[in-house]
């Protein structure tokens, strides 16, 4: 709308030149560095050769990449699997008031305080069959034999039960949250209209939390499909490709070969999935709510 | 003195004010209207908490439409109860000293001593607010903006929150308080009785425009419209359409009332009647009143008075207000009488008021 | 439905003061009750007591004869209306309404009918299907009551403050509905709100509480016009009852040097320290200084001020101010001014309390 007796002030640019300038530097620069890169060949320093669309045609026809790619989205559906109802579970038993509410409260805290690397070093050397406590618990007083390193099945139990210990906790607080929210009068008509345990949970608590699961679901989706540095330091992908999700295989390309070209590609298409996944989330759980 | 010139207000494509021309003059400024009127957003406009889509404010004939609250000399009170909690009731009320003004410990134990003093709460000073009363709690929050001699001083239904009782108790203080101010103070309430009792300049809003601004008395007796009526009055005026003819006005049932003296220069034409109803009556001990009967939907107690909400075939629904508490049944049959010369005459297009009863009929002698 | 009584109820939250002094107090089986006071009066403790949610310090608890002291509030079978519309969003409005009859195991069929029932008592008949969440406050609050009306045996319903979010200009069609609730169902009904108009239009019997007391429990006329204390003489009216010092001397209570009331044998006939008479500012009137007639006292006229239904008139009788409620049509004073009040208009208090059995000497020629 411009209205001719509204004073026009062009000054309110100047203002907003800041946030573009940082935006600038974080975000839109280094995308077209990467996009950049995406179409070239690079060999050397001063040496790369234009390749259009070379790299992403090379990237969708990849098979290993096809399969780090289906890896991945299974892990993420698995944990959301696992860690959403845990949340749940674990913040409605939470208790609500005193000295043990801020008790479990910093406990459940903790794992989310622990540097990434470090989370990944712990249980390298917990679950290891040969020195770890948990891999000694599991192989020599259960008697279930046990190898991380050697067997797949156990890589990748492992790698989820480490992301499980380490972000269940997210859910757990967000729900807790949600449910301290609930004003006492919902529970006390619900159980005038004698309403039992699991009727109270699915008519007054879900629907109420279903703010704050729609960004557990979206933050716990995001960070599973991007993991990294757990598994890299945990089983560094293996063993054979097991545990290789996309980010993992995406440092091999362009540390490990220094492919950067097709590196570059393989991040926007990464990209592109990461935000395709959050839009179809985001949108399912909105329209629910309506 | 604070001028609003031509202010709209334009949220998500709903007009939430439309054309609002006002000059605030010292002295209270009363807006009365019920909610979503629009009263808010033309105080938080004119303190610049937030600009109008078009249209200026203007301060002492300077242009501040689009300058800060902060650069601004305002104070402002809330519906809620809005104060420090950490800080003592001292601190609170001396707080926008603190800030403002550099003042020695005596001035500014003085000042707040005073501002305290009118607002009775000089026993409470070392208190935190939550342990003082919801009441003594927006004590603290006004004594807040009285503080300082801001030009501008608004309240926005600062008893909304109160119990009644506490508030006709504070409605009589602020009263005295606003009269001693040499400040623009505006103040908004949903209640009309509230407008009464402050006295002052009344502006009556109602859906984002204003109806009608002069002394609140006069919005009530004579309302410029038969919106103002049903508005600017709680319970609202009793409204009917009817026809003017020769000598006499026909209800909606067919019956004719001989036309009473006041409303003899109303053409003869369809008009809108309007009736106050703490002037209906049950009895009719002078004769000479028009009589009603119906059937009773609810009788409210507010206390001091009884109102009636009566249906009555000819008229539709009609509200009666009795003095006193009176217990009636439900669906009791009832006659009510209304005098024609409390009749007030609206025109049927605009609603533009054409005849009101004289004086004497209105508050007595 | 059932009888409540409260024996000898008194409530203390940790080592504070008494929240509640002692209250003995019956709900009788089918009553409409209204529980007044300021915020702070015990009021909320006795319905938190009633409904089962705090135990009382002091005290048992009685439904028809039947200690429930230690009993839930389902096991008392109570419902209850809360200040804010409390639904279940995810479901239509006849969902919330089968809701508490499907929890006690009736088939669906007959949940369905009740449901149908409530809904014609209440006018929701045609927001049946609809979502319960998209509808206005005032909707969502007569669905909140008509999940406690579905089930046909709740020993009592109570309503917490139920018109605090609902709109001024629909609180009139809520109270009818729950006005047509009681005079349709007989249920038990305790309604508790700090607004005299709340408690006045909705029941038969104001029970007024301050300070953890029942100072009175009175149909709304009794409330208005024989107000047991001077906290009730205040509490109801706007605006409140004048309290004024006076003189007792041999039995007779006199103000201004006119006397108004005789008090009966049965208390002492001297004056004691807090002896006030009362009266309404809507029965004290004024006339002309000249006017013949029996003695009125003279005033000085302080503020008028026209409220628009009446003037409010302060004056000052020697050194007593008291306010008149003047309707329109009548006399309204300046300068000075005789007053006129009626000995059947003026009680007396002492110690706080109206003494019953005064009889008016002679009138002044008031307001009746």
């Amino acid at each position: 709308m411009s209205d001719p007796s509204k004073p026009h002030n062009n000054k309110a640019w100047f203002l907003v030149l800041p946030v573009v300038a940082s935006v600038a530097f974080t975000a839109i620069i280094p995308l077209v560095i990467v996009v950049n890169y995406s179409v070239q060949d690079i060999f050397g320093p001063g040496n790369r050769v234009f390749v259009g669309g070379e790299w992403f045609r090379n990237i969708l026809n990849d098979s290993s990449i096809r399969d780090s790619f289906w890896r991945t989205i299974r892990f993420s559906l698995q944990v959301l699997a696992i860690q959403i109802p845990l949340g749940i579970a674990i913040g409605l038993a939470m208790p609500k008031r005193g000295w043990r509410a801020s008790m479990a409260l910093v406990l459940m805290a903790l794992p989310l305080l622990i540097p990434f690397n470090v989370v990944g070093t712990i249980w390298q050397i917990f679950a290891r069959a040969d020195i770890g406590l948990g891999g000694y618990v599991v192989n020599d007083l259960l008697g279930i034999t046990y190898n991380y390193s050697q067997n797949p099945r156990d890589a990748w139990f492992t790698v989820l039960l480490m992301d499980t210990w380490h972000w269940t906790p997210l859910v757990a607080l967000l729900v807790y949250a949600g449910l301290r929210s609930i004003p006492d009068a919902y529970y006390r008509a619900a159980t005038i209209d004698g309403a039992r345990r699991l009727a109270i949970f699915r008519y007054i608590e879900l629907p109420r939390l279903r703010g704050v699961l729609t960004i557990a679901v979206l933050l716990r989706f995001m960070d599973s499909f991007m993991i990294y540095t757990e598994p890299f330091v945990l089983t560094g992908g293996g063993p054979g490709n097991t545990t290789n999700f996309l980010s993992i295989s995406l440092t091999k390309i362009a540390i490990g070969q220094f492919d950067l070209g097709r590196a570059a590609a393989y991040s926007l298409v990464y990209f592109f999935f990461i935000q395709l996944f959050c839009f179809i989330f985001y949108t399912a759980m909105k329209r629910q709510e309506v | 003195m604070l001028e609003l010139v031509g202010i709209e207000k334009v949220v998500d494509v709903e007009p939430w004010l439309t054309s609002v021309d006002l000059v605030l003059e010292r002295g209270l400024n009363v807006l009365a209207g019920p909610t979503l009127a629009g009263k808010t957003t033309l105080m938080r406009i004119a303190a610049g908490l937030d600009t109008p889509t078009a249209g200026s404010v203007v301060a002492n004939g300077e242009d501040v439409t689009r300058r800060s609250v902060r650069d601004r000399d305002v104070a402002f009170v809330y519906q809620e109860f809005v104060n420090y909690p950490s800080m003592t009731v001292f601190e609170n009320i001396a707080s926008p000293l603190r800030r403002r003004e550099r003042l020695s410990s005596s001035e500014l134990r003085q000042r707040v001593g005073e501002a305290a003093e009118l607002l009775a709460l000089g026993p409470y000073l070392d208190r935190r607010p939550d342990e003082l009363s919801g009441g003594q709690q927006q004590r603290v929050a006004i004594a807040r903006a009285l503080v300082r001699e801001t030009s501008l001083l608004i309240l926005d239904e600062p008893l909304a929150n109160l119990d009644y009782k506490l508030r006709e108790e504070l409605r009589e203080e602020l009263n005295r308080i606003f009269v001693e101010r040499d400040s623009v103070v505006i103040y908004s309430t949903s209640e009309p009785v509230e407008a009464l009792t402050l006295g002052g300049r009344t502006v009556v809003m109602h859906e984002g425009a204003i109806l009608q601004v002069g002394p609140a008395v006069e919005a009530y007796h004579r309302p410029a419209t038969s919106q103002v009526a049903r508005v600017f009055s709680d319970p609202p005026m009793n409204l009917l359409r009817c026809a003017v003819r020769h000598g006499s006005i026909v209800l909606p049932g067919g019956i004719e009332v001989p036309r009473p003296g006041h409303l003899v220069g109303v053409d003869d034409t369809e008009v809108i009647l309007g009736l106050r109803p703490h002037l209906i009556t049950v009895a009719d001990p002078d004769g000479g009143a028009l009589e009603v009967g119906g059937e009773l939907l609810l009788a409210e107690l507010t206390g001091s008075a009884t109102y009636l909400h009566v249906r009555s075939g000819e008229s539709g629904s009609l509200i009666a207000e009795l003095p006193g508490v009176h217990s009636h049944s439900i669906g009791e049959h009832l006659h009510l009488y209304i005098r024609p010369e409390s009749l007030y005459a609206f025109a049927a297009d605009d609603g533009r008021l054409l005849a009101s009863p004289d004086q004497a009929v209105l508050s007595g002698g | 439905m059932a009888e409540i009584r409260l024996d000898g109820v008194r409530h203390r939250y940790g080592r504070s003061d008494d929240a509640l002094k002692g209250i003995d107090l019956t709900w009788e089986d089918g009553g409409a009750y209204a529980l007044l006071g300021p915020s702070g009066c015990g009021k909320t403790t006795m319905l938190n007591i009633i409904s089962g949610l705090l135990t009382p310090t002091e005290g048992r608890i009685l439904f028809d004869g039947v200690d429930v002291t230690g009993a839930s509030t389902v096991e008392r079978n109570i419902a209850q209306v809360f200040q804010f519309p409390v639904l279940y969003e995810s479901m239509t409005v006849e969902q919330n309404m089968r809701f508490p009859l499907r929890n006690r195991g009736i088939d669906k069929r007959e949940a369905q009918a009740r449901a149908e029932e409530v809904a014609e008592l209440l006018e929701i008949g045609h927001l049946l299907k609809e979502r319960a969440k998209g509808l206005s406050a005032d909707a969502k609050q007569l669905v909140s009551l008509s999940r406690a009306l579905v089930r046909r045996d709740v020993s009592a319903i109570l309503f917490d403050e139920p018109l605090t979010v609902i709109d001024p200009q629909k609180k009139w069609t809520l109270r009818q509905a729950l006005k047509r609730v009681h005079s349709e169902l007989n249920h038990t009904l305790v309604y508790v709100t700090h607004d005299q108009t709340e408690a006045l239009t909705f029941a038969d019997t104001v029970v007024v509480m301050d300070q953890g007391e029942v100072v009175q429990k009175g149909t709304p006329d009794e409330l208005f016009e024989r107000p047991a204390h001077t906290f009730v003489g205040n509490f109801i009216g706007s605006p409140g009852m004048n309290f004024i010092d006076c003189a007792v001397r041999g039995g007779v209570v006199g103000f201004g040097g006119v006397d108004l009331l005789r008090l009966p044998s049965s208390v002492s006939p001297d004056h004691e320290p807090g002896d006030v008479i009362g009266i309404r500012p809507d029965f004290v009137r004024c006339a002309p200084l000249d006017r013949s007639g029996p003695a009125g006292l003279e005033a000085e006229v302080g503020a008028v001020r026209d409220i628009g239904t009446a003037h409010l008139v302060e004056l000052l009788v020697g050194d007593a101010g008291l306010v008149a409620r003047i309707p329109p049509g009548e006399h309204v004073p300046s300068g000075r001014c005789t007053v006129l009040m009626d000995g059947d208009d003026v009680h007396f208090f002492r110690h706080g309390v109206r003494v019953e059995g005064s009889s008016s000497v002679v009138g002044t020629g008031g307001a009746r």
